[in-house]
């Protein structure tokens, strides 16, 4: 066997051997990672790891007279006989499915800039693992000295992954960009006479000076577990509920995948045939914008080799535009927005780039004092949301609220609805937007869901 | 198995016992308490159906070592995509830097270990060989089947996987074991339509067999009449009661109930550690008397089976519940270490990429005495659910969760109107506790169950009998 290949040179290999093997078309995509996680718990290592990945996606398509077949093949071995394998294995493993109109490379648009985003301080690279561990260290000393009734943890980690993304096809279409992605959270428990709890936090950037201080994440994750102790559980009740911006970015995800180009052509979204229409209250503004910069989930291009945009997805609760990739586009006469998603072993589907929920005027103690009564949910579980439907029904935790004022926690409770009422109904929106991932919300309170308890 | 396993590796990749025991050495250049190397070669391919049509088949290579060093509490791992003697050395010297201490190491002589005994999965033909042809008329054929089946079935989506994996695991208690794990995967997924409304239906079947097993009308037929089935029922369903109320299970893969309410609660590490709501519970009720929850890694043929987990321990049958009393967990190597107690053949990983931890195998509950109709028969006002998404547990706190995506009122004893699926919540220390009746009608599920921690999935079954649990919360939106 020989050396492997690596980047545009595996890319380019990939796409020669697909098109002797008689691809009418071809994109390869290779993914190489250098990861590296440490665990610190109470006051000793739990655990170090490294590691260092490359991946090479190949897709190929061949002419089947009523349109093109696909195939999608990947490889951990990047040895130029193996990607020649794999390349021809992909030609014949399309050869097997079935022509279809809408297949096939985007007609162009291809990217034709490099922006500089953020996603990367290449000095990040040289920290030590010393020097991660100890963040790690001072991250959890921080939620065990906050309260004595921090007992006990799963541990704090810190984690960094650098990639290097390299995308060719078979139009001549060369590019790659390099992106860091670093982390850092706390998971602690506190116990007192009522029992054990536990709840977390953290922070994710592209540049490690970005994150927040592991003091902070530390004492933010024991401050929400010594929340949840005493929690119990209330009466069944149609109740306000507020989520907090861990629990609103999860309503924006579910929001997401029924946005999803290929859910709607499916008719799998309760949104399919709601282009144009008011779909949430006046209050519900939500923008995708794959440039961002320093977003968690920006890009220069998206999974097909498009450049990335910004989308508004959701104006003043109209619905203005769907997630589509150029099948999904061409299976609803749309044009692509941009966000083709691609995995290293599938081909695209549709992604959410950095996809917020626009934030609102009022802080979250403002919405809580201006909800007589009502529950504030800080943890959703579960995955009760059937996006054909819109059904909601999921276990949560959080605080009661009385009198406009935070009484006790609560748990082993769910809350249900339908998520377009729900939409329909979201009657205050926060303005403590927090980027915890590449999809974020701010707080907001839906007026009424069922709340199921005793 | 472990002996074809052993020779695809030595054959393929040059590694023989001197190179692992090479490998070995550098990863044990100073003292510590357990270092090994997994190496995995996995071929995977899929075909889906939509429209009609299958737009595009998939294939998947994935190969590398992993190499880890323990001491102590204290792990550390690295690992690398290329199967050779250099990435092992390379792995190794990243995995010890995390260990310490003074002193020479030493070396180590791998051999075959006491085998397992079972060989639960001997495939002769890897489903991943079976020409892509076939899972492409199958699907075609059970496209064609779910939309006769109903005029008002809108959409078919069916799948077919097929995976095939060597694995070889060389350890520094100078084990050597390796396994040849076959998997497939049925999955049919029903839209119908009618009075505006659109319902979902699906299912699925699989196991550790040969493909040609998927070809059999009499398995797939079954499938698509049970997610056409539910599709349409569910075009009926009224909004779900919410509150606290009696709520009968059907047998199967309801047993998401036990994987979600005690199954991850009693995995070693979180009991190490003091995290879990079962911690040094062993010896107490944590169930109603003629509670018996299993967890065992050897049935054959099953997706949860293995012959030996990802460690190298043999698998086996692990009492964890016996008649009410909490009497075992679920034990990897380092945890089974750090408690003074023997590793259960649970450590389970991913992919060579991930470090295993303890995770379930099949989690079942032993059937009782009782006919499931008069479980039904005896609630007066309740819930009866036969089929579920998936569920997830806090094990601190012990809040579980399971959503029901097939379910029905029980009005006087008989089965009533069908309801919305709701998501269930319960405490997982005394929800086994208000099990009531007991059916005599154990199943396991057909094969679909992949369980999550900490982000890596490993592939598992559940199973139990009909039951009643009595005041378990139901998250419907009438209250």
């Amino acid at each position: 066997m020989s050396a492997a290949l690596s980047g545009l040179e595996a890319v380019a290999h990939a796409l020669a051997a697909a098109e002797r093997a008689g691809a009418a078309d071809a994109d390869a995509l290779v993914l190489e990672n250098d990861a590296v996680e440490v665990r610190v718990r109470g006051a000793e290592i739990d655990f170090a790891k490294q590691a260092r990945e490359r991946d090479l996606g190949i897709r190929a398509f061949v002419n089947g007279g009523a349109g093109l077949s696909a195939a999608v093949t990947s490889t951990s071995d990047l040895s130029p006989e193996v990607i020649e394998r794999m390349a021809g294995e992909t030609v014949a493993l399309a050869r097997a499915t079935a022509p279809d109109p809408h297949a096939g490379l985007p007609d162009d648009g291809f990217v034709a800039d490099a922006p500089e985003l953020g996603l990367i301080d290449a000095r990040d690279r040289e920290q030590t693992l010393e020097a991660r561990i100890e963040r790690a260290r001072q991250t959890e000393a921080a939620a065990r000295a906050s309260d004595p009734r921090i007992t006990n943890s799963e541990g704090s980690q810190a984690s960094s992954d650098f990639a290097r993304i390299s995308f060719g096809n078979s139009r001549g279409l060369r590019a790659e960009y390099e992106s860091a992605y670093h982390g850092l959270s706390c998971v602690p428990v506190a116990s007192d006479a009522s029992g054990m709890q536990t709840d977390y936090w953290n922070t994710v950037a592209r540049r490690l000076a970005d994150l927040e201080a592991p003091e902070a994440v530390g004492r933010e994750a024991a401050r929400r577990a010594l929340g949840r102790l005493g929690a119990r559980r209330v009466a069944t009740a149609e109740v306000p509920v507020i989520f907090d911006p861990v629990t609103a970015r999860g309503l924006v995800g579910n929001l997401v995948a029924c946005l999803s180009g290929y859910a709607v052509y499916r008719e799998s979204s309760f949104l399919a045939g709601r282009l144009g229409d008011t779909i949430a209250s006046p209050r519900v503004t939500v923008i995708d914008d794959g440039r961002r910069p320093g977003g968690l989930g920006s890009k220069p291009f998206d999974g097909e080799g498009l450049p990335t945009r910004r989308n508004v997805v959701v104006q003043d609760g109209r619905l203005e535009s769907y997630l589509l990739d150029s099948y999904a586009a061409r299976k609803l006469g749309l044009v692509s927005t941009g966000n083709a998603g691609r995995g290293v072993g599938s081909g695209p589907g549709v992604a959410a780039t950095n996809l917020w929920l626009e934030p609102g005027e009022a802080t979250l103690d403002e919405i809580v004092a201006d909800t007589p009564r009502g529950l504030l949910v800080t943890g959703l579980f579960g995955h009760g949301f059937n996006p054909v439907t819109g059904d909601f029904s999921r276990g949560a935790a959080g605080t009661w609220i009385e009198h406009g004022e935070r009484s006790h926690a609560v748990e082993e409770i769910t809350i249900a609805g339908n998520f377009g009422r729900m939409l329909a109904d979201v009657d205050a929106v926060g303005s403590d937007l927090r980027w915890l991932g590449r999809v974020a919300a701010p707080s907001l309170r839906i007026a009424r869901m069922t709340l199921a308890g005793e | 198995m472990s002996d074809a396993a052993v020779g695809f590796f030595r054959e393929r990749f040059g590694l023989d016992d001197r190179s692992l025991e090479d490998g070995l050495g550098s990863a044990l250049t100073h003292p510590v308490d357990h270092a090994d190397l997994f190496f995995e070669y996995s071929v995977e391919d899929s075909v889906v159906l939509e429209e009609g049509l299958v737009k595009s088949g998939a294939r998947h290579l994935d190969q590398g070592v992993g190499v880890r060093v323990q001491q102590g509490e204290r792990q550390g791992y690295a690992h690398a995509d290329e199967i050779d003697l250099a990435s092992v050395q390379v792995a190794a010297s990243t995995a010890r830097a995390i260990s310490e201490g003074d002193g020479r190491g030493r070396s180590v002589a791998v051999a075959a270990r006491a085998t397992a005994g079972h060989d639960l999965y001997p495939v002769a033909r890897p489903p991943t060989e079976v020409p892509v042809g076939e899972k492409v008329d199958l699907l075609g054929e059970i496209d064609g089947y779910a939309r006769s089946r109903d005029p008002r079935v809108r959409q078919v989506m069916a799948s077919v996987q097929s995976q095939h994996r060597h694995v070889l695991v060389a350890a520094s208690d100078g084990t050597r074991v390796g396994d040849v794990r076959p998997l497939v995967r049925l999955n049919v997924q029903v839209i119908a339509a009618e009075g505006g409304r659109r319902e979902l239906g699906s299912q699925g079947l699989g196991g550790r067999y040969a493909f040609s097993r998927l070809l059999d009308p009499a398995a797939w037929k079954p499938l698509v009449d049970e997610a056409v089935r539910i599709a349409t029922l569910n075009l009926a369903a009224e909004p779900c009661p919410a509150g606290s109320l009696d709520v009968v299970l059907g047998p199967g893969w309801p047993g998401i109930l036990l994987h979600e309410a005690v199954g991850h609660g009693l995995e070693g590490d979180f009991n190490r550690k003091g995290t879990s709501a079962f911690s040094g519970r062993l010896g107490e009720r944590v169930a109603a008397p003629g509670v018996t929850v299993i967890d065992d890694g050897t049935l054959a043929e099953r997706r949860g089976s293995l012959n030996v987990d990802d460690e190298g321990t043999p698998t086996r049958r692990t009492v964890l519940i016996e008649d009410g009393i909490l009497v075992g967990y679920l034990q990897d190597r380092l945890n089974a270490r750090l408690m003074g107690m023997e590793p259960t053949g649970n450590g389970r990983r991913e992919s060579y990429a991930h470090m295993p931890m303890p995770r379930m195998t099949n989690t079942f509950m032993l059937a009782g005495p009782e006919d499931p109709e008069s479980i039904l028969g005896g609630v007066a006002n309740g819930l009866y659910a036969v089929s579920f998404g998936g569920g997830q547990v806090d094990i601190t706190s012990g809040k579980f969760v399971f959503s029901a995506n097939e379910a029905y009122r029980i009005e006087d004893g008989r089965i009533g109107a069908p309801v919305k699926g709701a998501t269930l919540i319960g405490n997982g220390p005394d929800a086994l506790t208000r099990i009531s009746r007991i059916g005599n009608d154990l199943a396991l599920d057909p094969g679909i169950g992949t369980c999550g921690k900490e982000g890596q999935g490993v592939p598992v079954g559940v199973g139990m009998p009909t039951l009643r649990i009595d005041g378990l919360t139901v998250g419907g939106t009438e209250g």
